[in-house]
């Protein structure tokens, strides 16, 4: 399928006490199956509304968003998202954190075994299958990120959304879920859609990096194509000429075409 | 107050202690003269080597006697300033009342007629009617207030009845209890009932209110219904709040009680203190005072603990 998520001519604006903020403007973005696509632009500019829109956490106040050949009207488990503040329930262990979203989505036609098998395969798949009974206060950050991710994933679910996932995370423990997240997607084909704005970050992860104007009224500027072939390993890439090329890219949208006056 | 309790603790493990401090003269003189107890020794060279138990636990030892003593302090000065002023009014003095406690408590359970029973059976009587009527209010109460919580209408809704009647002072109520159960007991239940409620409610509303909004969003993105919802993320999230409208109710309860007994007679520990004073003994009456103070203490210690249980972060 060539437009597996579509988002079509995307109007957001929200009601503040000062009349309409017109967040997003028409937006116009597919995205293939089984692609990595980031979205990067300076803080504001509509990035996580965006992913929100995706999420079906909020509707657009015009256009429409198809996920699958489906409009989206809504979150619904066809969509896994990773907050960026992990958002695990303290006062449940990780197995159990996870448990929750695999017994919503597969409870009604598989047995406790076969649910709990799914838990631990995608704690597994994190790495993390000896933290199962950890509470996520018992865990480091990164551990929970990396629970946030095995949850999202646990449900099978068509396109994987992930916002800003690793922003709070120091920069060698962020290089090493980079990493592991290019391994999982390696390994399960997902299709993902995640927020960043750590320029090596994005062309080390995505097929494409769908730049962003500032906002009100943000709208794609861009898009690169990440042409680097996959696996990618970090060291090699910083003797690349080619990376280096596709980062000054994006360095020059963002520090150039789209230089905030103010920051 | 928690601070102090947990340091206990760790002292009555630290056993080299008790030894050590009937050994050594300085460590069995006063309280402030506990610190350098590591340091004073002449049977032991060093007694930190000799003692890692001591060097492990010292620094809590310390910690613990330098909460202890402004609690002494303080319960001796308030024993001080109450024998002055007793020496110069009718007021019964510490001694005489100690005495008087003593008495009263050799037999707490004696039951001479409906008039005459023991401090034992008042504290009980008293008890059990708080528990009846805070109970119900907790049944009520706690339910009532995650659902205002959860939905804005009927937030809306009960907002001018709560912030109308929750002002009222506990004692206004007991007429309409009479006059609708036509009994005292269970009026004085009702009067507990009706002030006790408002902490539940209010505080478990606020507390489903403040759930964050990312725990809000997983249930969101998860599709959840409604009772999971509930019970993986309301119920958890807001617990603690509700424990505080808890711990606060049985505060008011405790408190009313005395009160809403005064008035409505039986058996109680509120009926007792008017009881002594009709008979002007007012060593019980200070006794009744002290013990309401305690079992309050306590009620409230125990729910401190409870709640404690269940914190997350």
């Amino acid at each position: 399928m060539e437009k597996f998520v579509s988002v079509e001519k995307v109007d957001m604006s929200f009601k503040t006490p000062r009349g309409a903020f017109v967040a997003l403007k028409d937006v116009n973005l597919s995205i293939r199956e089984g692609e990595f696509v980031t979205l990067i632009g300076h803080s504001g500019c509509g990035k996580s509304t965006l992913l929100n829109l995706v999420a079906g956490l909020t509707l657009p106040s015009a256009g429409v968003l198809i996920c699958a050949g489906r409009e989206i009207a809504g979150p619904g488990p066809d969509r896994g998202v990773v907050f960026q503040n992990h958002s695990l329930l303290p006062w449940l262990t990780c197995a159990e954190n996870i448990y929750l979203a695999v017994e919503r989505v597969f409870g009604a036609n598989e047995s406790k075994p076969q649910l709990k098998a799914r838990t631990l395969k995608a704690l597994e798949l994190v790495q993390l299958a000896h933290a199962a009974d950890k509470r996520p206060n018992e865990i480091s950050g990164g551990m929970k990120q990396r629970v946030g991710i095995a949850r999202a994933l646990s449900i099978e679910p068509k396109v994987l959304l992930l916002d800003e996932p690793f922003g709070a995370l120091d920069a060698l423990t962020r290089a090493h879920l980079q990493d592991e997240l290019l391994k999982i997607v390696a390994k399960t084909h997902s299709t993902v859609l995640m927020v960043t704005h750590d320029v090596d970050e994005a062309v080390l992860l995505s097929d494409r990096i769908v730049m962003m104007t500032n906002g009100p009224a943000a709208t794609i500027g861009d898009i690169v194509e990440v042409d680097l072939a996959r696996p990618r390993d970090r060291l090699a890439l910083v003797s690349d000429s080619h990376y280096h090329k596709l980062r000054g890219r994006v360095l020059e949208f963002l520090y150039q075409k789209q230089l905030r006056p103010a920051a | 107050m928690s601070a102090t309790i947990l340091k206990h603790e760790k002292f009555g493990l630290a056993p080299p202690l008790p030894e050590q401090s009937a050994k050594d003269p300085v460590a069995a003189a006063p309280v402030s003269e506990v610190a350098p107890v590591a340091t004073v020794d002449d049977d032991v060279p060093s007694p930190r080597r000799h003692t890692p138990l001591v060097e492990k636990y010292g620094d809590d030892i310390a910690a613990f006697f330098r909460q202890a003593i402004p609690v002494v302090f303080g319960l001796a000065l308030f024993v001080v300033v109450w024998a002055m002023l007793s020496s110069s009014s009718t007021l019964p003095g510490p001694l005489k009342t100690w005495h008087s406690a003593v008495a009263v408590f050799s037999d707490p359970f004696y039951s001479k007629g409906p008039n005459d029973q023991g401090i034992g059976w008042n504290i009980l009587m008293s008890l059990g009617r708080v528990g009846i009527g805070f109970g119900m209010a907790a049944l009520i109460g706690i339910p009532l207030g995650f659902m205002i919580g959860r939905f804005k209408f009927l937030s809306s809704m009960t907002a001018p009845i709560i912030s109308l009647l929750r002002p009222v002072s506990p004692l206004a109520w007991l007429p309409i209890g009479l006059l609708v159960f036509k009994a005292a007991n269970p009026a004085a239940i009702w009067v507990i009932f009706i002030s006790s409620i408002w902490p539940m409610i209010v505080n478990t509303a606020a507390g489903v209110r403040e759930v964050p909004q990312d725990y809000l969003n997983v249930a969101k993105v998860l599709n959840l219904s409604e009772w999971k919802v509930f019970t993986r993320i309301l119920f958890p999230a807001s617990l603690p709040f509700v424990l505080t409208g808890v711990r606060l109710s049985i505060g008011v309860a405790w408190l009313v009680i005395v009160a809403a007994e005064m008035l409505t007679g039986g058996v109680g520990i509120g009926f007792w203190v008017w009881d002594e004073w009709n008979n002007l003994n007012v060593e019980h009456i200070i006794i009744a005072i002290i013990t309401v103070g305690v079992v309050g203490l306590l009620l409230e210690q125990f729910l401190m603990l409870l709640a404690r249980r269940f914190e997350y972060r």
